[in-house]
């Protein structure tokens, strides 16, 4: 083991406790990871895992009636009859099935306009920002009342194009799609902007090559373009699913979960039967459940990365 | 006509087809921002008046009310407080978490951040507020902040990675050579270059947590709920007044357009923690 090195004027903020010093810059490493690893610890980790625990327990959270172990029959429920549980999972899949898919799509065709130069393309995507950046619950507001069946400016829309009179989010048929509409607004520039970054990047000799060969846009897009950013489109439809299955604030402020259950996700069914009707154990039941959903959703897209690489 | 004149037409055309499209296409992202503050400037009657009005005379009554109401003004240092506290608090944890991460390859972690994005908020709310409650910490602003720093820490850590990747390893082994310890080169020579990266790291979590609407719905109480609760219940209890509910929208969403032109670029990259690399 070497001494320490001789310290002279040259090191003047060194600590004077030498020995404490080196072995502080030895494992310094530790002092970086500790905090956040700390944090993960105990924000992240334990709760998980408490969930976990939980979910074998009947509790109402009283803290003098005290929890019952109840084995997987909470598990049993969730999967065998509750029929709450089976429409909120159906409702998540259809809500981000659907967003998703159109996101993808608008997002890349719309990027693909947006690539060339163009006065203002510097405030087209600040503006493109805003959607994504909005307080949740203040547009959750705006669309809220711009569906109001009664003076919503949808309903003026609609009456412009002398459509039937509906009766918007009130009605259980419209809810999901209105409701897949407003997540499509809210996360197209999102997609836009990744898909666009991903295109600015593509050599040119390749599209130069194409043009010579006599190559239609059309052509080139899907033979070049598209095979090139696909990397780039898996990601962020991925990163889109794993959000789109978080979703709460816009749906929670905007309907509720309904009309009766029409809109009930699963993180909306799940924050009713914790802090609603307090029944802790089998929210945290349904919880373990959600987690499998998102890995599972996460695994579809993970396989398609693999299959093209 | 020419055959060259008449190809200049039609490239003329296609340009002003391209800058209609892209007009409408930003007008429909930019409307309902457009719609709410309109509508912050009438009256309860001109905003459920059909047809839409979009002419009329704007009354500040809307913004009077909601600064009259004392309970707006009390939100917003609450959600200033528990913002600042969780980007504050995210920082020293991120920070070393995020340089240790570049420098030393501590790819592991990354594991964990991701982690945190992917678990959805409720699935740590149940929990934490049997906890929280046993420790009393319902309604504190440290609970809240605490609660924050699942947004803000993946985040700060995500975006500093980068930043901190920049700077010439050279730079730190130079000052290595003149003594300086590797916590002194974190603090001294790291931390000073990646300033414009803080600055963007921090804006971006603090709007994520000044947006934050289901940490605080459950977590907080009459003593710090935040403001995007504040106008939650505006609008399902308290009183009915459209005017007042979109002028508190227009005041919340203010700041965070403001913070967006700040960051602008980095915003992206921010979003797209354990995705893409940009």
């Amino acid at each position: 083991m070497a001494r320490p090195l001789r310290h002279g004027a040259a090191r003047p903020w060194r600590s004077p406790a030498h020995g404490l010093g080196d072995w502080m810059d030895r494992h310094i490493i530790w002092f970086f990871i500790l905090p956040a690893a700390i944090f993960l610890l105990a924000v992240v980790a334990f709760p998980v895992t408490y969930t976990v625990w939980l979910s074998f327990f009947r509790w109402s959270g009283s803290a003098t009636a005290p929890a019952t172990w109840v084995g997987l029959a909470n598990y049993a429920d969730v999967l065998a009859l509750d029929p709450g549980f089976r429409n909120a999972l159906w409702v998540t899949i259809y809500f981000t099935g659907v967003s998703v898919t159109i996101e993808v799509i608008l997002g890349v065709g719309l990027a693909q306009l947006l690539n060339r130069e163009f006065i203002g393309k510097g405030l087209a995507r600040t503006l493109l920002l805003l959607p994504i950046a909005g307080t949740p619950v203040a547009l959750s507001l705006v669309w809220r009342n711009m569906y109001n069946p009664s003076s919503g400016i949808f309903v003026w829309f609609a009456d412009l194009l002398m459509l039937p009179p509906q009766r918007w989010i009130a009605d259980a048929n419209m809810v999901m799609p209105l409701l897949i509409l407003f997540d499509v607004w809210q996360w197209t520039p999102l997609i836009m902007l990744i898909t666009l970054a991903g295109l600015v990047s593509l050599p040119n000799d390749l599209y130069e090559a194409a043009q010579i060969d006599g190559a239609s846009p059309w052509q080139v897009f899907w033979r070049i373009t598209i095979p090139l950013v696909r990397p780039t489109i898996v990601a962020a439809a991925m990163l889109r699913l794993m959000d789109s299955l978080k979703t709460f604030d816009q749906i929670y402020v905007t309907t509720q979960g309904g009309p009766g259950i029409a809109s009930q996700t699963l993180n909306l069914y799940i924050f009713e039967q914790a802090f609603q009707y307090l029944n802790f154990g089998y929210a945290s039941a349904l919880l373990v459940v959600l987690f499998f959903v998102i890995l599972a959703g996460n695994l579809v897209l993970v396989t398609q990365r693999r299959g093209q690489t | 006509m020419s055959a060259a004149s008449g190809r200049r037409a039609g490239r003329i055309m296609r340009r002003a087809l391209f800058y209609l499209g892209l007009v409408l296409v930003l007008g429909v992202f930019v409307f309902p921002f457009f719609w709410m503050a309109l509508n912050s400037f009438k009256t309860h009657d001109q905003i459920t008046e059909y047809p839409p009005v979009f002419l009329f005379t704007p009354t500040l009554e809307n913004v009077r009310n909601v600064f009259a109401q004392g309970q707006f003004v009390r939100y917003t240092w609450n959600s200033i407080v528990v913002s600042f506290g969780a980007v504050g608090l995210g920082m020293l944890l991120g920070l070393p978490a995020a340089y240790a991460m570049a420098r030393y390859r501590q790819r592991g972690f990354a594991f964990g951040i991701l982690v945190c994005r992917m678990i959805p908020g409720i699935a740590f709310l149940v929990p934490w507020f049997i906890v929280f409650r046993f420790l009393g910490l319902l309604d504190s602003y440290f609970g809240l902040i605490v609660a924050h720093l699942v947004i803000t820490v993946p985040l700060i850590t995500w975006i500093m990675i980068g930043f901190f990747e920049e700077v010439p390893i050279e730079l730190e082994e130079a000052a290595r050579i003149d003594g300086c310890s590797r916590a002194g080169v974190f603090l001294r020579i790291a931390l000073p270059l990646v300033r414009p990266g803080l600055v963007s790291a921090g804006i971006l979590a603090l709007i994520f947590a000044w947006n934050s609407f289901l940490f605080p719905l459950i977590l907080a109480g009459v003593e710090t709920k935040t403001l995007p609760v504040l106008v939650y219940s505006f609008m399902t209890f308290d009183f009915l007044d459209l005017g007042g509910i979109y002028a508190a929208s227009t005041l919340i969403t203010l700041p965070v357009v403001v913070m967006v032109l700040a960051v602008q670029r980095h915003f992206i990259r921010g979003l797209t923690i354990g995705g893409v690399k940009g």
